[in-house]
């Protein structure tokens, strides 16, 4: 009788040692059940994890900026300046990003000759246009915001202060494209080295 | 107070010393053979829902990485562009071709195109795309010439071995931050002198790169 009393705590213990080792079987940590970028969830009704903004989301980051900001236009109409201070760094950000996001359609001079309308996208305005050339920085922020015609928003893709870093840039293209020589500046003039104006006046490289 | 263990548990106890001692050799030998040879399906195509092909939309159509993948200087994840991504071209280009059905039949059921992962890491390692893009390291240093794959597939194992050759000797494989969207970018042959310039310009810190908590937080 007492040798079998003793040996049953010790079967018990046996046993929750091997229910404690087992049940640490199948965790695998390499797949959390926390959610990560892009997976896919049985938890949302579209199977992922990437869940829309609920309307009226405030942002964190942009919360209680003025809706001109995004919509390049304020109480009195389009603006004409950016809501921030114009440098040259601006500029040369605008131009990265108009490289990337823009230049597909609108060409890398904003004639509207793009790889993708070549491909057989329907040719975008040239910026050379005369509305367009009339048309103020904030306009172009508001198109960049809500689309165009064909032209996709481009909201969820670029900031907003890349929207208007783009905007100041198409404005200097469009400048570019219609200088003289007499807009350059006397100091950049010598940086130009052997290029000769030509006859409309017009420098090319 | 009676015996609690029989006789030949004195023969067990041997055997199980042995043995375990056997079986932890053995799996210290094994264990980094494993973590050295295995192939983690570097350039195996996977399969997609549609047949998305990055050497058209970059090498041919000159379209640059960030037009898709737009968070990728400013997040841990480059993300996966939505369909809305895809139709700003293709409401115009090449609408109704067979190739684009899978595209199109999620434009119109507002439904996430199921992609199939490519590279997937273990959740316990951080990863940051932003974090590697603005401190110079190229998006073929990992991607390898993805700009010429008509599929989709691995270029590196993505193994901690492999991550740890750069994050020990970053100055091997940095380049600098303009070429690093360049796809085509060639390293010099000896990267260690432009290298160290980029570490120290960058305020890259070796001992920082080494620790553990840099990737497993």
């Amino acid at each position: 009788m007492r040798p079998q009393r003793r040996s049953v705590p010790l079967r018990a213990v046996g046993v929750l040692a091997l229910v404690l080792v087992l049940a640490s079987c199948g965790r695998n940590m390499a797949e959390q059940p926390s959610a990560r970028a892009f997976e896919a969830s049985p938890f949302f009704a579209d199977g992922s994890v990437q869940q829309r903004l609920l309307e009226g989301t405030v942002s964190r980051e942009r919360g209680g900026i003025d809706a001109s900001y995004f919509s390049g236009q304020d109480a009195d109409g389009l603006m004409r300046d950016l809501p921030f201070d114009l440098t040259l760094e601006v500029v040369q950000r605008g131009k990265e990003r108009y490289d990337i996001y823009c230049s597909v359609c609108h060409g890398y001079t904003g004639e509207g000759d793009g790889m993708i309308v070549q491909r057989g996208f329907p040719q975008p305005s040239s910026f050379q246009q005369q509305r367009l050339l009339d048309a103020p920085v904030g306009y172009y922020v508001g198109v960049i915001t809500n689309g165009f015609g064909r032209m996709f928003p481009y909201a969820s893709r670029v900031p907003p202060e890349d929207r208007w870093a783009i905007a100041a840039y198409v404005k200097a293209l469009q400048l570019s494209q219609n200088a003289s020589v007499d807009d350059v500046p006397d100091a950049a003039l010598r940086d130009l080295g052997d290029s000769t104006p030509t006859s409309e006046g017009s420098v090319r490289r | 107070m009676p015996q609690i263990f029989p006789p030949n548990a004195n023969a067990f106890a041997k055997w199980a010393i042995l043995g375990g001692g056997a079986f932890f050799v053995a799996l210290i030998v094994a264990l980094p053979i494993y973590a050295r040879t295995m192939n983690n399906a570097v350039g195996v195509p996977v399969a997609q829902p549609v047949a998305f092909a990055h050497n058209l939309h970059t090498a041919q159509l000159g379209i640059d990485c960030r037009y898709c993948h737009t968070t990728v200087e400013v997040a841990a994840s480059a993300s996966v562009p939505p369909t809305e991504t895809c139709m700003t071209c293709h409401s115009q280009v090449r609408v109704g071709a067979p190739q684009l059905a899978a595209v199109a039949a999620s434009w119109a059921t507002d439904t996430p195109i199921a992609w199939n992962r490519v590279h997937d890491l273990p959740d316990f390692a951080y990863f940051n795309h932003s974090a590697h893009v603005n401190n110079g390291v190229g998006c073929s240093s990992c991607h390898g010439r993805i700009d010429q794959m008509a599929g989709i597939w691995k270029n590196e194992p993505l193994s901690m071995g492999w991550c740890m050759d750069c994050h020990r000797e970053p100055e091997r494989f940095l380049r600098p931050r303009s070429e690093v969207f360049n796809m085509a970018y060639e390293p010099p042959f000896d990267n260690r002198p432009l290298g160290l310039e980029l570490v120290a310009q960058y305020g890259i810190s070796h001992e920082k790169l080494y620790q553990c908590s840099v990737c497993h937080r």
